[in-house]
């Protein structure tokens, strides 16, 4: 019978032993581990999450299901650019989900995925705190106000 | 303790501090119908989580509706259980709850046994007032369990049997919202997972969720294929349980009648797994006796405790949780393995019959022995010793489809060759069981004199971690026992630090061990279902006149005819087994 087995290069797995052990190995800490775990790698596959799991002695199921739950946590890698729609009640109503399916559209990805030359990564967010300029959208750390959907195209040139 | 005094419906009552609404009420005779919880008071098992809402009751000055199951009493307090707008509230919760539950009801496994089917039915629901998406997942097939998760209300009982009660930790929550669900990390299947197959999961799930992998119609295959010779054996368990599926009061012993329904089937003869007991025993029983002379010896490298190996479940959890241990284990194969080896050696000699032509097929309360029945290792060529594994609960719709009903039948008796048993053998489903068997037999082995006393009285109980010592002629035999895989691991911990100087640990991954095996008549949360099905077993063991296995006469001639002595190089090979290292290990790419 064969074991399974999770690869992890040797840094990688230094670094979530780290980053545990600065926090006890406490399983309580779960979620403060996972935090600056995703700080680290900017996300959290599948593999992290094991060893994760292992460090903590926690099932991983259980790490996968905080992970599932907190829309902060990610697996997949985020972009070069992370664009952060608001989706606020300001933004809404002022036609955030027209943007929203114009820069689906544009780069043919769904929200909490990434283009595949990693770019791009789209996600949508609850209010900024800038509903004077809504609908927002955010690009890395690039804020844009009173976008409309005529403006994606010429908004993700930029980058 | 102190009282409080509570209206419910205009009635005063006193209960106890900290009782809940449901227990209240239910001390004035009203059943407040629930849906997410789950209470096993006799097994310390308790599900609240609060989170269906069906049990939702008014409490006078409380402007929503509450729980019952999850709010207190309080001094004063007055409860109206079925007020209009509590009746509107349940079936609109209920409603919601249905309106993302596939219709297929008439051809659900479930169907008939579904809690959440006899809750629209007890509250009359007619119609779902409410359209919306549906939940779709893709159906996870193992060889023991099937989850098919567009069924899950997320009451989530499995999740606290698989972690809280088992330790297994499996099955999580997952993801949020209307795509949160119950699934092993990754959403990946069972068999990736470090699954044990005990079942538990599927035992408390109130709907067609998870269900058993169904073999029946592979069994109905083989037995009207003329080439075959289908042989079955039935597990202790299994005789205390079936007559609830037939209507039967919990605790009847139908053996006889079982037996005769499985003839009447078309089997080719009916056997007894509780020959196979007795043949663990044996196995077993020597085995512990050769490493405690050992030990005694001053041998200090010998592996003790000995830890028994009939649980198919508790083995998986040994290889995936505690591989460390793999050595302590007896090697000795489970009595259904057991059976499948001899079966398909020595009987399929006798009756004549190729290897190949011999169907094998279990009855057990175990869904873990369906696994167990596919290891590699219990294999000739590809040929596996047990065939097919079915459940009680398959083996009643067995009967169901094939003849109706068992409760009229003529009691009949097991066929020769691996048929008789003994009063320790039964026991064997019950937790405790196994020890107390291979204490009987020790006894008389290791002393050369007859046992008088055969009831190993403090062997029993339904304590989760249970600890005994037993006088054997002045050695003085220290036994743990535990049921349930999380009791299961606090023994086990014990033995890993070097903390227990136990010679011998009985595990049942069970609660209760295999009378309430995930394979049995489902218990809808009703513990003294489980209690009454140990004393069932028990009175058979008093009833029967030989009570410890080395006495048992197709035992005596199986190892004349047969295997010679026990642990003998031929009963080296087809009784004992090894275990595997299965706990998932990182690998460092340099």
């Amino acid at each position: 019978m064969s074991r399974i087995q999770i690869k992890l290069k040797e840094q990688d797995y230094k670094a979530i032993r780290e980053i545990c052990h600065s926090f006890n190995n406490d399983p309580e800490e779960l979620i403060n581990v996972l935090h600056k775990t995703q700080g680290h790698f900017g996300y959290l596959p599948a593999e992290v999450q094991e060893a994760v799991a292992q460090e903590l002695n926690v099932p991983v199921a259980k790490v996968y299901g905080v992970v599932t739950f907190y829309s902060f946590f990610t697996m997949s890698p985020k972009g070069q650019f992370p664009i952060s729609i608001c989706m606020g009640t300001a933004c809404y109503v002022r036609g955030a989900e027209k943007v929203l399916e114009e820069v689906k559209k544009e780069l043919k990805i769904n929200v909490g995925e990434t283009t595949p030359d990693g770019k791009f990564s789209l996600s949508c967010l609850r209010c900024v705190g800038a509903c004077g300029l809504a609908p927002v959208v955010m690009i890395g750390d690039k804020t844009f106000g009173r976008v409309a959907p005529e403006d994606v195209k010429k908004i993700l040139a930029e980058f | 303790m102190s009282l409080i005094n509570i209206k419910i419906n205009g009635k005063d009552i006193q209960v106890a501090a900290g009782t809940t609404v449901l227990q209240a009420a239910k001390k004035v005779g009203i059943e407040i119908p629930t849906l997410c919880h789950m209470n096993l008071h006799d097994l310390n098992i308790e599900h609240n989580p609060g989170g269906c809402r069906i049990c939702v009751v008014e409490v006078a000055g409380r402007r929503n509706l509450a729980p019952a199951c999850v709010t207190k009493v309080t001094e004063g307090m007055e409860v109206k259980t079925h007020t209009m707008r509590v009746l509107n509230a349940r079936k609109t919760v209920l409603e919601l709850i249905l309106s993302d539950h596939p219709f297929e009801c008439l051809t659900c496994a479930k169907n008939g046994t579904c809690d959440l089917q006899k809750l629209a039915q007890d509250l009359g629901v007619r119609e779902i007032h409410y359209q919306g998406e549906q939940s779709s997942y893709k159906e996870d097939n193992s060889p023991s369990i099937i989850r098919d998760m567009d069924k899950c209300i997320m009451c989530r009982r499995c999740e606290t049997m698989c972690n809280e009660v088992q330790t297994c930790g499996v099955l999580s929550g997952v993801n949020r919202g209307f795509d949160a669900v119950v699934a092993p990390a990754f959403e990946q299947d069972l068999i990736q997972s470090p699954c044990t197959f005990c079942g538990q999961c599927v035992a408390v799930c109130p709907t067609g969720a998870l269900t058993e992998r169904d073999y029946t119609n592979r069994v109905i295959r083989a037995l009207a294929d003329p080439t075959k010779t289908v042989i079955v054996q039935t597990a202790p368990a299994v005789r205390a349980a079936l007559g609830e599926e037939f209507g039967l009061e919990p605790g009847t012993l139908v053996t006889g009648k079982m037996v005769a329904a499985l003839r009447k089937i078309g089997f080719d003869k009916v056997y007894d797994t509780d020959f196979a007991a007795d043949l663990t025993i044996m196995e077993e029983g020597t085995e512990l006796l050769g490493r405690l002379t050992k030990f005694l010896n001053g041998d200090k490298d010998v592996k003790l405790p000995l830890l028994t190996s009939c649980c198919p479940a508790w083995v998986n959890f040994l290889e995936y949780q505690f591989p460390e241990l793999k050595d302590i284990p007896s090697t000795a194969k489970s009595p259904q393995q057991m059976f499948g080896a001899v079966a398909k050696t020595y009987i399929a000699e006798k009756l004549g019959v190729a290897r190949e032509d011999l169907i094998v097929v279990s009855i057990m309360p175990c869904l873990a022995k369906k696994y167990e029945a596919q290891r590699p290792e219990f294999a000739v060529n590809g040929n596996p010793d047990v065939d097919f594994a079915l459940s009680t609960r398959e083996l009643a719709h067995l009967i169901k489809q094939s003849i109706g009903d068992l409760k009229d039948l003529e009691e009949e008796d097991y066929d020769k060759l691996m048929g008789q048993s003994t009063g320790a053998a039964v026991i064997f489903g019950n937790t405790g069981g196994v020890i107390e068997a291979a204490c009987r037999t020790a006894y008389e082995v290791h002393t050369g004199k007859t046992l008088e006393k055969v009831d190993f009285k403090q062997l029993r109980g339904l304590e989760g971690v249970r600890t005994a010592s037993v006088d054997i002629d002045g050695l003085e035999l220290k036994l743990g026992i535990a049921h349930g895989l999380g009791n299961a691991r606090k023994l086990l911990e014990m033995v890993k630090n070097g903390e227990a100087d136990f010679h011998a640990i009985e595990i049942m991954a069970c609660p209760g061990g295999c009378i309430g095996g995930g394979g049995q008549p489902l218990h809808h949360g009703d513990s003294s279902i489980l209690k009454a099905r140990a004393a069932a077993l028990y009175r058979a063991d008093e009833e029967m006149k030989l009570r410890k296995s080395h006495e048992n006469p197709e035992i005596i001639s199986l190892y004349k005819e047969f295997l010679g002595q026990p642990m003998s190089e031929k009963a080296h090979h087809l009784l004992h087994t090894e275990y595997f290292d299965k706990k998932k290990v990182i690998y460092i790419e340099k």
